[in-house]
Order: C-alpha cells, then structure tokens, then sequence
C-alpha cells in the first residue's frame, strides 16, 4: 500500500501552518502524529491534495501547569503524556487511560489533539475529555475558539472544526482532592481499538456521600456520551454496593454501539454495564483513600 | 509531483536524498538506501514488522513519511551486528532461544526489545515484556521463547 500523491508541506510555526490552512484548508489535510492519516492515506481512504505537516510546530507542544487546569498542545505526543510526573499526580485519569492508546509505537509518534480532532468513537482521549469535561481550544488565521467535547464532537469520525481550524490545545481540568477516577476498558488485544470503554470521575463528601458524579462512555455510542441521568441518581447517595448496581445500568437503554465481528450490539451494551460499574466501585475506592492528594 | 530533499542519518551516516513526498519511511529504507532488513508486513500499522528507532524512541515506518524524518535519526536492524557480523547480544539470545521461525517478524522485535532494555535497565517481569512486545506480531513462536530471550539477553 502506497499513499496517493500530495504536496507536502511543513510549517515552521503557528502563524505559517494557519496561513497555509487559510489558503489550502479545503483541498489540505493536517497531520501531527500520522497514526490515523497515513493508515488512510495507505489505503487510499483519503486522498488530499496537500498535507500540512504541523511536527515542527513548538507552540504547539508540550505540557503546561494552571491552576485548576492542565494544559496540552495539539501536537504533544501520547508517550509524553504518559511519562508525565504532573499529570500522574495531578489527572492521573489520563496517565491510567492513555496506556490504552495502541501500543508504545504509536504512542511515541501519535498526538493528543490528533486524537482529539480525528474524533474516532471508540478512542480514549475524546472518552476522557469529555468525562472530565474538558475543553478543546481550536485556532484559524482569524480566532481562537473554546469548545466543550459536547459542541465539538458531532459524529463519528465528524467535529466542528472547519477546514480553516486547527487543534491549538486541549484543557484538562485536575482532578480534585478527596475524589477518585477509573479507567476501564475491554478491547479484543491490548492496543486494539476499545469495544467500550469508561471514564469516571467520583468525588465524595466528608460524610461519605457522593457530592459530584463526571462520568463518559466511549465506543458506545457516535461520540462519547455522558450518562447524565446517572450522574444525577449518584449524587448525594451513599454508595453501596446496591447504589451503584443500580446507577450502573440505568441508561444502558440509550446506547447505539455498532456490532461487529469484535462483538455485537447487544454484548457491547451488555459489557458497558460491566465496566461502568467496575469503574464506579474503583472511582468510590479511590476516593476513600485519598489518593488525590 | 511533490519532490523534498530530506537529510536523514540512518544507522549513523547522513543520507541526503531527493524524493517523493508521498514514500513511506519503510519503503525508503528497503528501495532508496537497499536497508531490506526493515520488513514490510502489513503497510498500516498493526503488525510491527516495521519497527525502527527514530532518535532512540519506536515507530513503525510503514506510519511515517520519509520526509517526516528529515533531520532526524533512524536507526534499523542492520545497526544491530558489529562490523565484524558478531551479533547483538539481543540477536544472540534470540538465536539461541529459538525465539524466531520465519523470522519475518523478527527485525520489529529486536528494535522495540533495545529500546524497551534502554528505558528498563533491570531484569523485567513476564507480564513487563509481553506488555513491550505487544505492538509486535509473531505468528510461528507464540512468544514465549521471545519472552525467554528477552530475559537472556539481560544477562548476556
């Protein structure tokens, strides 16, 4: 398999790959890592006239500290995200789930915001970002815009980002003190893509209760869905064993994932429950524990 | 046509080559600089075959434009030997524990294997190596001689 023909193009710095978008943005595809593009490009699912190489872009790498938040560059690559000492202590959500992503292969070249803008249902980034409810920040030559994950990804595969735009960062708030969180998911190998996946963020008051319930589901549904209802029926309970049998199927009725040979519709909503309710009791255990410090 | 002039130091010479922007990092190797020692398996990034060192870290090549490398460093398999074709010690605890048939597979695992000793200098768990060899397909061993040398060359 050989990638069809393009121009290539690689900007220096922010402004030049902006300016490039602004002019080629419909005929041009971004690449970062290439993890997804070039497997397209391989086998000819796309064919763009020009391929805007933003590797060489600095501003848009690496990982920033603020405040209540976590900041990473669109071009910040998963292996530097996993290796990362602030978000282990800080969102260790993130450092637990991004070991999920492929293998170390792709995780040394594949980028977060190229996760993020690919928008691939099934991938881990867009389950964690929306179940901590994060931010994605895009940028053309004419604005900056934030974007919760609700607004930004509409379908599979599909975001509002326009063909001016690009991923300039994404901002994943810390997890707080006295909460838990959970990654679970169940893939047919290690490194496959995730049949499901969850995402849950508990935090708990001094008397036990839940005060605060973030939870997401990926490969589910066509983008990452949150159970909001669930999240409601936690808040302010106890949770027991029952409560959380309980919360953990009470809208497996409104998921849609796609059965394929990796498994059908019915077992994936099936294994949602399971895995939603494994990740709720490490979530609560966590939190017991205070391993937020 | 797009042509790009890319620099590349590969297994420690500078290679300064014209070429299409369009050639994958692994077809470079074996038909532009004859370094058919990367093995091309299955063109989109699941089997592993591909695997080389870009300055130090894995990567499949099949997943990487030649011109994606330009300024960087590519290490393949053929950097493994010395000079006088004494082999690795990685090379020598897979000859001797058997943990290749075929071999098609085999130059993938030797690389991600150096870069996974560089980054764990001590004696791994089992379960530490199948999770460092888990981007590498194999279809005769069923690993576990793989798991074994891996071990050895610990040692060696």
């Amino acid at each position: 398999m050989k990638p069809p023909k393009f121009s290539y193009l690689r900007p220096n710095n922010l402004l030049e790959a902006l300016e490039m978008l602004a002019e080629y943005g419909d005929e041009a595809k971004i690449m970062s890592g290439g993890q997804s593009l070039i497997p397209l490009l391989n086998m000819r699912l796309s064919t763009p006239a020009y391929i805007i190489d933003i590797g060489r872009v600095e501003e848009l790498k690496g990982i920033r500290d603020e405040e209540d938040t976590i900041v990473i560059g669109g071009m910040t690559r998963h292996a530097d995200v996993e290796k990362s000492p602030l978000i282990r202590e800080k969102c260790p959500l993130l450092s637990e789930g991004i070991r999920w992503v492929g293998h170390n292969q792709i995780r040394t070249r594949g980028t977060i915001g190229g996760s993020i803008a690919h928008a691939d249902p099934s991938a881990e980034l867009p389950c964690m970002l929306t179940a901590l409810r994060g931010e994605i920040v895009i940028v053309s030559n004419e604005e900056e815009m934030i974007f919760s994950p609700q607004e930004f990804f509409l379908s599979y595969l599909l975001t509002s980002l326009e063909p001016n735009q690009l991923v300039k960062e994404i901002r994943f708030p810390k997890i707080k003190k006295g909460s838990g969180y959970a990654f679970e998911e169940v893939a047919r190998r290690h490194g496959d893509f995730a049949l499901v996946e969850v995402a849950a963020v508990i935090e708990l008051n001094t008397d036990g209760t839940i005060a605060d319930a973030k939870i997401a589901l990926g490969g589910a549904n066509s983008v990452p869905f949150i159970p909001e209802e669930t999240e409601g029926f936690l808040i302010g309970k106890l949770p027991d064993d029952s409560i959380l049998k309980e919360a953990a199927v009470l809208q497996l009725d409104e998921l849609d994932p796609e059965g394929d040979i990796h498994g059908s519709k019915e077992y994936r909503r099936y294994l949602s429950g399971v895995l939603l309710e494994r990740a709720l009791y490490k979530a609560v255990e966590r939190a017991r524990e205070g391993v937020i410090a | 046509m797009s042509m790009n002039t890319v620099k590349i130091k590969v297994n420690g010479s500078l290679i300064v080559k014209e070429i299409e922007s369009r050639w994958l990092l692994s077809d470079f190797l074996r038909d532009k600089l004859g370094l058919t020692g990367t093995h091309v398996g299955c063109e989109h990034g699941v089997c592993g075959a591909c695997t080389v060192l870009i300055d130090g870290e894995p990567v499949r090549s099949c997943l990487m434009l030649a011109v994606q490398a330009d300024g960087l460093e590519v290490e393949t398999v053929e950097s493994l030997a010395g000079d006088d074709g004494s082999l690795h010690p990685i090379q020598k605890a897979f000859a001797d524990n058997h943990a290749l048939q075929c071999g098609f597979c085999t130059p993938g695992f030797l690389m991600s294997v150096k870069n996974f000793m560089e980054n764990h200098p001590d004696l791994p768990t089992d379960e530490e190596i199948r999770e460092a060899i888990s981007g590498n397909l194999c279809r005769c061993t069923g690993y576990s001689n793989i798991i074994k040398a891996v071990k050895e060359a610990y040692v060696l």
